[in-house]
């Protein structure tokens, strides 16, 4: 019998699973997570509703091409294990991806029930099994290789350092990741709060790690505490692979910014989740206060929603969103911007700030603002937000966080001068092999796009551990 | 982790710690800094190195008790560990053959300074230093900056000892002196620089200074350490922590660093209260990353210091 019993029509009248969520009013008051996760009879639900199409194309939308279907029937045969261990052949983080991909623009927008009514929620169903693998503690660590001798460094432990690390031990390589932070996991753990990814989800993934026999170091800012060059002639690594991210914030150069007040959305959520500031004084990290603030965000992004949600959750009287676009522009993903409505958030669409206004201790206090309109498409393709005259306003604001993008952190490029960089400063790697311009470094992630996704960067850490490991192999470049 | 080998009580609060950190120890040049985080729950503050041994693979900290992390800090000994150490950290001064340089250290400004001082001098420098304290038992490393200088002058607030008076009372002396003065150093509390930063600002002294603000990863991941410096926001920990005097802007810098003063003061008085209690939960730690550490078993990051 086939997986699925079902024909066709019977499939396409399922709705839809919801995700059992914590109630918005509960959940503005604690930093638990949101979504509750399916229950296994809801999980077979849903997976019943797909029509196995022709062409796959959440597959080939997959920026690294999960084999949707075949999971998809392991879960109706009941091997969530299975469906599991089919996830992690292309995907080494599905309870993280699950729970963070953009699905609306990748697998799920391609998926043919769009057309018809809601796409299949392959993200939940992705959720559901590594999670269930994770609560049976079932997993099967994949068989490591004989040991060949060669020593590989990671630099950053961010998803693209994770996956790189993860799939350089299988071939029997010695795999060491350098982090500059005291904690591993990049934006996983300082940048995403708990409420969309419990920290315990990353850890487990890095414990896995070890138990495969990957070291880390922590404590460790290549460029300044040890160079690249250094690595590979003092401490004799064959190959190093750059995984540092995007994590210097960028500001909006306008008057007032230096105000007691204004933050980056980087050092707002890193006081949060990796400082874990909000439990002062349990935590020594202190946090400006929210509580009863009137809050204010500028951005439009996953970071600004994380932002503007952590700031309720801390008490904010206010807490709105500045874009300078409308909604529909919003780079966000869907589900994080209908939550951020639930809880409360107010959207304040087409604003742009244009000063910080304080008093006389130095603190913010308001944000002048002006209106904007929708003018001719831009170079990204989106409509550019123009000034509308005479519409300035302002608005009363303790806080102000920023979180209008970041960009490359120059310290390993400016230590390393015969590492070819781009305009911005970020490297630049070959797409499909992740070298780069110096002999058996590589790089990918963030670092090498600029800012993007999680599962972009996990790809690239994927694609970049074929790759070094072709090199190590075979010896040439 | 990080084993803290040897401790010394240099004044009053102030303390200095030999700590095992060969990486850095190897890297370290004067002016640069590193970020500490004591314990699991402790936070993240910026300390200047004063000293490193790149064949013995330690560095020296010189601490005063001032906050929590500081006060809790020194009340560590030998044969203890601090659980995170990252650096060195920031530019390194820019030591040059200038002529006469004028080193200022004010309170525990002058072990941040020392290292610079012995850099200037080595390269050639004619080194006057100014040691400058509130009163005299906490004039402190008295002895190594005399070692490094061509002259020492001290300064006292209360007149226990050297000169009656401020750092800049002596600085304005040798501006009208009759020798001239090519550079300047000013390491200390900010109403010391700001006063140093006025007094040369129309001599056309390069006068550098060493800012101190607040600081979370100092990497430039946060931008929570930036000051306004030329009216830029510069980021102490990556652009600094030194920078021309006559371009910092000292009220913002003050502002900036009192964002959590009502916590501070809670946190401090907090761990004053029962300072044993916090004491306790550090040994603790300290004992189960040793544990890990030798059983390969661990739970959470053990720290190579090598
Ligand atoms: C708040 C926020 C929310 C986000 N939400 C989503 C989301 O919902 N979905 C999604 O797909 N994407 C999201 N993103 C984007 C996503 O997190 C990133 O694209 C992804 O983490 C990039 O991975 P990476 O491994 O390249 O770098 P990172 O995750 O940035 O990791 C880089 C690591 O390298 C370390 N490092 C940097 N420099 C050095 C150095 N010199 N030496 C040693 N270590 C160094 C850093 O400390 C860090 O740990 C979000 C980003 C942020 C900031
Ligand atoms: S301390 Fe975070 S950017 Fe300087």
């Amino acid at each position: 019998m086939p997986p699925n019993p079902l024909p066709n029509k019977e499939r396409m009248k399922i709705q839809r699973q919801h995700m059992p969520e914590q109630d918005a009013q509960q959940r503005t008051h604690n930093f638990k997570e949101v979504n509750l996760g399916l229950p296994v009879e809801r999980a077979r639900q849903e997976a019943l509703r797909c029509i196995a199409c022709a062409k796959p194309t959440c597959m080939i939308e997959c920026p690294v091409g999960v084999k949707v279907r075949e999971f998809l029937d392991l879960i109706l045969a009941e091997d969530y294990l299975g469906a599991a261990a089919k996830i992690r052949e292309d995907n080494a983080l599905p309870a993280i991806t699950g729970r963070v991909c953009p699905q609306e623009d990748q697998c799920e927008g391609a998926c043919i029930l769009n057309k018809k009514g809601d796409s299949l929620a392959i993200g939940y169903l992705e959720r559901f099994v590594a999670d269930y693998e994770q609560k049976t503690g079932k997993l099967g660590l994949p068989p490591v290789a004989r040991k060949t001798g060669k020593k590989v460094a990671i630099v950053g432990s961010g998803p693209a350092g994770l996956s790189c690390a993860g799939d350089l031990i299988q071939k029997g390589h010695e795999v060491r990741v350098f982090e500059a932070l005291h904690e591993l996991g990049g934006v996983l753990v300082y940048g995403i709060p708990e409420f969309r990814l419990p920290r315990d989800i990353v850890r487990q993934e890095i414990h896995n790690l070890r138990r495969m026999g990957v070291e880390f170091e922590t404590n460790v800012v290549v460029g300044k505490t040890v160079t690249i060059d250094e690595l590979m002639q003092n401490e004799r690594y064959d190959a190093v692979f750059i995984a540092t991210g995007a994590g210097l914030p960028v500001f909006l150069n306008i008057p007032g910014e230096h105000l007691v007040g204004v933050f980056s959305a980087n050092e707002f959520l890193t006081r949060v989740n990796l400082m874990r500031g909000y439990r002062f004084p349990e935590y020594d990290e202190p946090l400006y206060d929210c509580k009863d603030k009137d809050v204010v965000v500028i951005g439009g992004g996953n970071t600004a929603m994380d932002a503007v949600r952590t700031s309720l959750r801390l008490g904010a009287k206010s807490a709105a969103l500045l874009y300078r676009r409308s909604e529909a522009e919003m780079p966000a993903r869907k589900e994080e911007v209908a939550h951020a409505r639930q809880e409360g958030v107010d959207f304040q669409m087409l604003v742009n700030p244009v000063e910080f206004l304080g008093d006389e201790h130095g603190r913010l206090r308001s944000v002048r603002c002006q209106r904007m309109e929708l003018g001719e498409p831009d170079a990204s393709g989106r409509r550019r937000p123009v000034p509308i005259a005479g519409s300035e306003f302002t608005r009363p604001a303790a806080l102000a966080i920023i979180a209008v993008g970041t960009t490359a952190n120059p310290m390993i490029q400016s230590s390393t001068p015969d590492l070819k960089t781009n305009k911005w400063r970020y490297i630049e790697a070959d797409p499909e092999t992740q070298r780069t311009s110096k002999r058996g470094v590589f790089a990918g992630g963030d670092i090498v796009t600029g800012g993007a996704t999680v599962i972009l960067a996990m790809g690239a850490g994927r694609k970049a551990a074929k790759s070094v490991h072709e090199y190590l192999t075979t010896g040439s470049w | 982790m990080f084993r803290i080998l040897e401790t010394r009580e240099l004044g009053r609060g102030v303390k200095m710690f030999v700590i095992e950190a060969a990486r850095i120890a190897r890297k370290q040049k004067p002016g640069q800094f590193v970020i500490v985080r004591l314990y699991e729950h402790g936070e993240r503050i910026p300390l200047t190195i004063a000293d490193s041994d790149p064949h013995e693979g330690t560095i020296t900290l010189v601490v005063q008790g001032i906050g929590k992390t500081t006060c809790l800090l020194n009340m560590l000994e030998a044969g203890d560990s601090i659980l995170d150490i990252v650096g060195p950290l920031g530019k390194p001064s820019e030591i040059q053959h200038y002529g006469t340089a004028v080193v200022i250290g004010g309170g525990v400004g002058t072990a941040i300074a020392l290292p610079t001082a012995r850099a200037l001098r080595q390269a050639g420098n004619y080194v006057i230093s100014i040691l400058g304290a509130r009163s005299r038992d906490l004039v402190i490393l008295e002895e190594e900056v005399r070692k490094v200088s061509n002259e020492t002058h001290i300064c006292t607030d209360d007149g226990t000892y050297g000169r009656k008076g401020l750092v800049t009372d002596k600085l304005k002396d040798l501006l009208s002196g009759p020798y001239p003065i090519d550079y300047i150093l000013a390491i200390g509390p900010v109403p010391m620089m700001r006063a140093v930063a006025k007094e040369t600002k129309f001599t056309g002294v390069k006068t550098i200074v060493s800012l101190n603000s607040i600081m979370v990863d100092g990497t430039g991941m946060c931008g929570g350490c930036r000051v306004l410096v030329n009216k830029k926001n510069q980021f102490a920990c990556v652009d600094g922590p030194e920078f021309e005097a006559e371009a910092v802007n000292f009220d913002v810098l003050t502002e900036r660093n009192s964002a959590y003063r009502d916590k501070e003061q809670q946190a401090l008085k907090d761990l004053l209260a029962n300072p044993e209690h916090e004491l306790e939960i550090i040994r603790m730690e300290m004992k189960k990353h040793f544990v890990e550490a030798i059983s390969g078993e661990e739970t959470s990051e053990v720290n190579h210091a090598s």
